[in-house]
């Protein structure tokens, strides 16, 4: 209840899905007005070049078929950046576990004598595993030793980006590439199979979509699940219970790496078809998994709608680089305003911001000794859906 | 104040209260839980807007929209929980916010003021000290001091002593009588009715939003008191028991163990609580309690020392290992600890019990299963909820504790350690808990009962441990134990 005149700023009690969905989409719609304003001042026509955008991304297969290739490891990704979250293991390696999944899928394309059939489901594990233990490092020394998770799984980020330039250049570089800094290209039973005349690789999306599925099922349905959503909304209460935090969060820094780990499966071997430039494996997926996550609250069924959302952002990108010839960075600019104007709106959502006209305060007036008619006490009335609970912040800032 | 009312949705917190406090008058504002004694004090302080009604200052109506409002009016209030900053001086804290004081080395300046406002009202406190280094009836006093160097003529008490040793609380009575002599006006919030006898000149009772009597000191005894406040006397009368103790269910030797800080907290504790039996620990809050459930339940390795649980050697076991052993626990904080306010009462119900059939199939979980006992719960236990699906934040406190209880005593534990089950709740709810206590003592369970509350130890112990800076000071049965004897044991005094 603090005054800004003349308004007053109210704590909103629970708000409700619809709400959630509303805001949401108005705060994406005001960084569409803000990037817009930019457009105009790189001395572009917003209105028609968003409506080129739009048409270019969405108005064709081909069109649509890139947003969700670019959906695809963002979902499995973001997917494994929720359960984290929910868990509150503030996981922001997603890029370096993705990376770690696409060294580990090059190193057994290109190097481990598996027949055939069995090379992309070796890929798959291999990715997966490796994705784990890039998390599990961060995760063991937050349990063991209380280190903060932000930092330590951010730097690994860079190691892991490090690294696999370190392998392109040095040990990995390819003998056909001659001065590019590749790996020589994968065998064909390493590519894994597109739609026709797309670039989806499809089998990684069924196993982001299953993923998903499964993420859900895991906390609604299991034992673990239970125990995740206990840690992170309560870790004291945890504690008092008994569940051991330090193996679940382990347990679920390992699904979560895995995620992401799968992610850089799936762009080695669904599109690039050799280990590459980190930065060309990977456009800032891990990063911008962290928004898909958010934007979802941690729902992992959600995920599949914001990855879906934010893959089309980085789709449009593509085209407004093409057609309208606006440097890719614009995008990212978009990126930016998107999430600084959807976690604007969050404060939204807690609170509300009524009209309470200004009325000179307190002090007893001189000129009116009559008592106030009583209806004249409910001006600026608030505290309406409110109940005392709510209101012990208020209480305690004074 | 007068005809004030507030409503909030479906309840009416205050109707049409009117209450009348005069300058040099201590006016006590008596009522359980819930009653809407802080709601009106919230409309005092500028914290709520009344529906209805008006405030009046010396016959002036006045308009109260903020805090800051009603401090240049004149009014204090010095809330339940503490809003200092700890690694602050006093003097810094009191300099915070106060108008006048300088940008730069604030708290020199008042450092003087302090000294010359504390000696006036007899409130002992260095300025120079941190708050952190104080006890909680020092950090008390400094909100006072804060209060007053602000200029409040009219200083409103939120429960003032729920916290305080029996020895600080009339220290608090002495500066209040003190302050009400040089012409303040003091509201003293409480549920309390010794407190009233002892100090108010004016009562005004409040009763689920209405006022049911304004009195003056003379007109008043504890007994109508306490039939005014809840509609019906208490029964004063410690129930029966049926059988006698049998075996020791707890046994505790020698234990140590340290606290946060890395402070000894229990310095070689020895004990043991029998079946069919409880121990009552009385003590003044810090004096170890704390530590001691903690290593009793698996939060807190214990330094050195035995824990047994049914002749079983428990010591540093794992809360789960203890409650499995069948040590259930209330703990102290029902929000913090107790649950998980974002889950549903379903959920919540099977916090201690969700890895064992019928609730888990494996790594699965039935939720049918879950759903059906959270159903015969809520029923059995009377929660007040609209399903097992609701979301556990909502519950009022005797809720949380009646869906606290319900989990604790779903596996029939042989040792409960409840840690003030009835804090903060009203009489209703703290007459079931209660029952539900001796219950589970007649159906042979043993019970540790931590309480600031001596009343309420007396009423259900069976035998009284005093625990002062981490030592027992003595073990002795309730028949021998006059409250006055353990209050001076509870400070320090009497025997070891």
């Amino acid at each position: 209840m603090r005054p800004l005149f003349p308004f007053r700023i109210e704590v909103r009690p629970q708000p409700s899905t619809s709400m959630v969905i509303g805001v949401s989409l108005l705060a994406i719609l005001a960084a569409f007005l803000v990037s817009g304003l930019i457009l105009q001042a790189y001395g572009m026509s917003s209105v028609r070049d968003y409506g080129v955008v739009l048409q270019e991304t969405l108005g064709s297969p081909q069109g649509i078929a890139e947003v969700v290739r670019k959906t695809i490891p963002l979902l499995l990704a973001g997917v494994g950046l929720a359960l984290a979250f929910r868990a509150q293991f503030w996981n922001i390696g997603a890029e370096g576990q993705l990376l770690a999944g696409a060294v580990a899928a090059a190193g057994v394309a290109l190097f481990a004598p598996i027949p055939a059939p069995w090379l992309l489901p070796c890929m798959f594990v291999a990715g997966f595993v490796a994705g784990s233990l890039w998390g599990s490092l961060p995760t063991l020394l937050k349990v063991k030793v209380g280190v903060n998770e932000v930092i330590t799984s951010l730097m690994m980020n860079y190691m892991a980006l490090y690294s696999v330039q370190w392998l392109i250049y040095g040990p990995w570089k390819g003998k056909s590439m001659r001065g590019f800094a590749y790996t020589d290209p994968f065998p064909q039973a390493a590519w894994l199979p597109l739609i026709p005349g797309t670039r989806v690789h499809w089998p990684t999306l069924i196993v982001g979509l299953t993923l998903a599925l499964g993420i859900t099922f895991l906390l609604s349905r299991t034992r673990l699940g239970y125990e995740v959503r206990v840690l992170g909304l309560n870790p004291e209460a945890a504690r008092y219970a008994g569940i051991d935090g330090a193996r679940v969060t382990l347990l679920v820094m390992l699904i979560s790496g895995g995620a992401a780990g799968l992610a850089g499966v799936g762009e080695v071997a669904g599109i690039h078809h050799k280990l590459l430039g980190p930065t060309q494996i990977s456009l800032g997926y891990g990063y911008t998994a962290i928004i898909v996550a958010w934007l979802a609250r941690g729902n992992p069924l959600a995920i599949i709608l914001t990855s879906l959302l934010v893959g089309f952002i980085f789709a449009s990108g593509d085209v407004a680089k093409v057609a309208l010839r606006i440097p890719v960075q614009i995008v990212e600019v978009l990126n930016g305003l998107i999430l600084v104007f959807l976690i604007g709106s969050e404060r939204l959502l807690s609170y509300r911001v009524r009209w309470a006209p200004a009325s000179p305060p307190s002090l007893p007036r001189p000129s009116t000794s009559r008592p106030l008619p009583p209806g004249e006490g409910e001006g600026g009335d608030g505290g309406d859906g409110t109940s005392d609970l709510q209101h012990t912040p208020d209480v305690e800032r004074l | 104040m007068r005809n004030i009312t507030k409503t909030f949705p479906g309840v009416v917190a205050n109707d049409r209260v009117t209450l009348e406090v005069r300058a040099g008058e201590i006016h006590a504002l008596l009522g359980e839980n819930g009653a809407g004694k802080t709601t009106l004090m919230h409309i005092l302080y500028g914290l709520y807007q009344p529906d209805a009604g008006e405030i009046l200052l010396q016959g002036q109506p006045v308009r109260i929209r903020s805090p800051r409002d009603a401090i240049s009016l004149g009014f204090g209030l010095v809330p339940q929980q503490f809003l200092l900053v700890h690694r602050h001086t006093v003097a810094e804290n009191i300099a915070l916010g106060l108008p006048g004081t300088r940008f730069l080395f604030p708290a020199r300046q008042v450092e003087r003021r302090v000294r010359e406002v504390a000696e006036r009202h007899g409130l002992e406190i260095d300025p120079r000290a941190f708050i952190w280094q104080l006890s909680a009836g020092e950090q008390q006093r400094v909100e006072i001091l804060k209060a007053l160097m602000r200029g409040a003529r009219v200083l409103i008490l939120d429960e003032p002593t729920g916290i305080l040793t029996p020895r600080e609380r009339e220290s608090l009575f002495r500066v209040l009588r003190r302050m009400a002599g040089a012409g303040h006006a003091i509201i003293f919030i409480t549920h309390k009715l010794d407190e009233v006898m002892a100090i108010a000149d004016g009562i005004t009772v409040l009763r689920k939003g209405r006022v049911v009597a304004t009195l003056a000191k003379g007109e008043a005894d504890q007994r109508s008191l306490a039939r005014l406040m809840v509609g019906r006397e208490i029964a004063g009368e410690r129930p029966k028991r049926q059988q006698p103790p049998g075996e020791a269910v707890l046994t505790v030797s020698n234990l140590w163990a340290r606290n946060d800080r890395q402070h000894p907290a229990l310095r070689g504790i020895s004990f043991s609580v029998h079946q069919r039996e409880i121990l009552g620990v009385a003590g003044v809050a810090g004096n170890g309690q704390r530590e001691l459930i903690e290593v009793l339940t698996g939060l807190r390795q214990p330094l050195s020392g035995h824990v047994e649980v049914c002749g079983r050697e428990m010591t540093g076991a794992s809360p789960r290992e203890f409650f499995e052993a069948g040590v259930a626990h209330i703990p102290e904080e029902r929000r913090r600890r107790g649950i998980v306010p974002g889950m549903s009462v379903a959920e919540n119900l099977v916090l201690r019990r969700y890895r064992e059939p019928p609730f888990a199939k494996g790594p699965l979980l039935d939720l049918h299963a879950v759903t059906e006992f959270a159903e015969d719960a809520v029923a059995a236990y009377g929660i007040d909820t609209t399903g097992p699906r609701a979301a556990a934040q909502v519950l009022s406190g005797g809720n949380l504790q009646r869906l606290i209880l319900a989990r604790e005593l779903s596996g029939s534990p042989r040792l409960l350690i409840a840690s003030h089950p009835t804090h903060g709740l009203d009489i209703a709810a703290t007459d079931y808990i209660h029952e539900l206590l001796l219950q589970q003592r007649d159906q042979g369970a043993a019970l540790l009962l931590i309480s600031e509350d001596l009343e309420e130890i007396l009423r259900l112990a069976d035998r009284i441990m005093v625990l002062y800076a981490g030592e027992v000071k003595d073990i002795l049965p309730v028949a021998d134990a006059e409250p006055e004897r353990i209050g001076m044991m509870m400070a320090g005094l009497g025997r070891e």
